[in-house]
């Protein structure tokens, strides 16, 4: 593997990895293990928690595709992988 | 109008669209009929993958479930969103890149092996089949109600409309259908919930309902239902039951089963681009999350109309519980279908709704004069189809709902015969025994499979085995144990070999059927269970269900293991996976 491509592959871990890294903690972390933790905190009439199990991590799940499909297009450019 | 006449009106016009689109996408290439000749735009793609993803049970069952099981449904409203995160981030582009037509495909090239292949697509079919049985049945319930025809003649109607355009079209019919398809579904799901939130809440957008405060009372609903539940004996809604293991362990294994699910995979090689790839994930998960966001507001207001509607004063006092005779109507339609059930135990003439396992409350209510709860039957499916009579939608609203059903059980059923006829007619014919068949004989194959496929699944849709409620976990655990590792090492880790991955795939799936056969009887036969199926017998209080994480992992390490102790892949293999990790040079669009 070249060098520049190798740097490209290492980047992408490092992106994948951050952004697992939030997908663990809004789910797993907020929605389950600290559940009753953050339920003391209310949005409206939901308990944070609660709110991150059925609504939250949804919606950050969206924004973390997001991101990675914009960033990952602007390495594939920086790294000229890019296709065509 | 009669409500009939509606109904036949919307399902029958959503039907002709269904066959409309069949004539008009019909598949001409093998690219076609596997891939839709990889032309369809990321946002398209996107609506179609919510479609097939979005089965019978995500229409029916889910906001159901999350009514009578509160915040410990969360684990089926994460675990089958979150896997989009690891199917757009660790899959679903190097995948596209590889270019292919099926996932056995990919396994059997990257570890050079037909004997990886063949396990591949024995995984594909047992967890799709499983699958599929499930989207017959919701024809077929879908149908007897709505449209009064017995179940049998409902899930052929089902058969013969899935023919015609899965047949003709392969993956471009079906394709264009699933877009077609998801409006149907989306709209069905979200009018009654906006209508429904209106009436409760005020807020118009169900999801801020949830957290709204009510027209009636001002209390906030999840407060208010709170104690309405409690007052009656039941668990609280927003209180965890289950242990926190089994929670991460289950969400964790829906995830990586639904990003190793082939049905959905083979979706994202039907893009033009990897990029395309990406984005699609996203797109998708906007679609799917517009109902899966819905269903919590769904889930809880429907639990707090019904739980309101019997018990409509403070509890304990004689004229608050409601009278058997001034019973709603659709209360009465329910009942005809066996899906509520009353049983006057007290012989007052009202209706006592009250959890009688709390011995507790159970005191309590022999006070009252109550004497065991008399809602014998309570089937969770009726919350989203009863929810436009509960709330007195208009009569088209409800027929939209029966087109929705249909739709989403139709959908899903499609994408899983034609990943269950690909793997037939190219892993194991082009793939195996026949490698110099002609393109228009494949082509030809693909279609007869296609026919076999939607036979068998119409057999076992009208005589479902008995364990039909129960494989769902097992199509799900197959794909976490078997199938989403293999696909991740090949990606991720050049070095992993043919042995290693091959005994990881054996180990993942044998360890999760075995540990689901034993607490659930083998291959599923009543009695046959090795041990009684509750706390005190799962090793570390692992529920049968939650397995297919550990069974992943079990597949990581024991392909870890096997492959550092075999010789290293051949130079050709490193260079493929080098080539797949980047999106230049990705084979375009066929013909289109």
């Amino acid at each position: 593997m070249s060098d520049s491509s190798s740097d490209y592959w290492k980047a992408n871990i490092r992106l994948v990895s951050i952004l697992l890294v939030v997908w663990f903690v809004v789910s797993y972390l907020f929605g389950i293990i600290l559940v009753d933790q953050l339920n003391s905190i209310r949005i409206g009439g939901v308990g944070l928690g609660f709110w991150f199990a059925q609504q939250g991590s949804i919606y950050t799940f969206l924004v973390l595709i997001f991101i990675y499909a914009k960033r990952m297009n602007a390495l594939d450019r920086k790294f000229n992988v890019h296709e065509d | 109008m009669e409500l009939q006449t509606y109904i036949y009106l919307f399902v029958g016009g959503t039907f002709a669209l269904y066959i409309g689109i069949a004539f008009w996408a019909r598949a001409a290439t093998t690219g076609d009929f596997y891939v839709a000749g990889k032309g369809i735009h990321p946002v398209a793609n996107g609506m179609a993958t919510a479609a097939d993803w979005m089965s019978a049970a995500s229409f029916i069952s889910m906001a159901g479930l999350i009514a009578f099981k509160g915040y410990d449904a969360s684990v089926y409203l994460m675990g089958w969103t979150g896997g989009y995160v690891l199917l757009a981030m660790l899959l679903a582009p190097y995948l596209r890149k590889f270019g292919k037509f099926t996932v056995p495909e990919f396994i059997g090239e990257r570890y050079y092996s037909q004997t990886a292949r063949i396990v591949a697509v024995i995984c594909l079919i047992v967890a799709s089949i499983t699958y599929v049985i499930g989207q017959m049945k919701g024809v077929g319930v879908a149908f007897g109600r709505f449209l009064e025809v017995d179940f049998d003649t409902g899930v052929y109607v089902g058969m013969a409309i899935v023919f015609v355009y899965a047949v003709l079209g392969g993956m471009k019919g079906i394709t264009y259908t699933q877009i077609a398809q998801y409006c149907v579904l989306i709209f069905a799901y979200t009018i009654p919930a906006i209508f429904i939130s209106l009436n409760l809440t005020n807020n118009p957008v169900p999801q801020l309902g949830l957290g709204s405060e009510l027209a009636s009372n001002g209390g906030y609903l999840l407060d208010t239902l709170d104690k309405t539940l409690v007052d009656l004996g039941f668990a609280q809604y927003t209180d965890q039951k289950g242990t926190s293991l089994n929670m991460v362990l289950l969400t964790l294994s829906l995830m990586i089963g639904t990003a190793g699910l082939p049905h959905v995979i083979i979706r994202f090689f039907t893009v033009p681009k990897v990029r395309d790839a990406r984005a699609s994930a996203g797109w998708a998960l906007v679609f799917i999350a517009i109902l899966y966001t819905t269903a919590p507001a769904v889930g809880s207001m429907a639990r707090l109309n019904l739980t309101n509607t019997i018990q409509s004063g403070p509890v304990g006092e004689p004229t608050a519980n409601l009278l058997y005779a001034e019973r709603p109507s659709w209360f009465k339609n329910w009942e005809k279908t066996g899906l509520l059930k009353f049983e006057d135990k007290n012989g007052d003439g009202r209706i006592q709704y009250y959890n009688d396992k709390n011995t507790d409350f159970a005191k309590k209510a022999e006070a009252f004069g109550w004497k065991g709860n008399e809602m014998t039957k309570v089937d969770r499916d009726i919350m989203v189809l009863a929810n436009p009579e509960i709330a007195n939608l208009p009569f088209w609203v409800i027929a939209l709902v029966a087109a929705g059903g249909l739709a989403a059980a139709l959908s899903t059923a499609a994408g899983l015969l034609l990943a269950i006829s690909s793997s037939i007619s190219h892993d194991l014919l082009k793939g195996v025994f026949m490698p110099d068949i002609s393109e228009k004989n494949e082509l030809l194959a693909g279609r007869i499979a296609m026919t076999g496929a939607i036979i068998v699944a119409g057999y076992l849709g009208l005589n479902p085995p008995g364990f039909a409620a129960q494989v769902v976990a097992l199509a799900f655990g197959l794909a976490a144990s078997s199938i989403f590792p293999a696909l991740m090492m090949g990606i991720f880790y050049k070095k992993m070999n043919n042995t290693g991955a091959v005994m990881g795939m054996l180990a993942g799936l044998l360890s999760t059927l075995i540990y689901i056969f034993v607490y659930k009887g083998w291959f599923f036969v009543p009695g046959t269970a090795t041990l009684p199926n509750n706390a005190e017998n799962w090793i570390l209080g692992i529920q049968p269900e939650s397995f297919g994480a550990i069974g992943a992992l079990i597949n990581f390490v024991v392909a870890f293991i096997v492959c550092k102790v075999t010789a290293a892949p051949p130079e050709h293999i490193q260079h493929l996976v080098e080539d797949i990790r980047v999106p230049k040079g990705a084979a375009s669009a066929t013909a289109h």
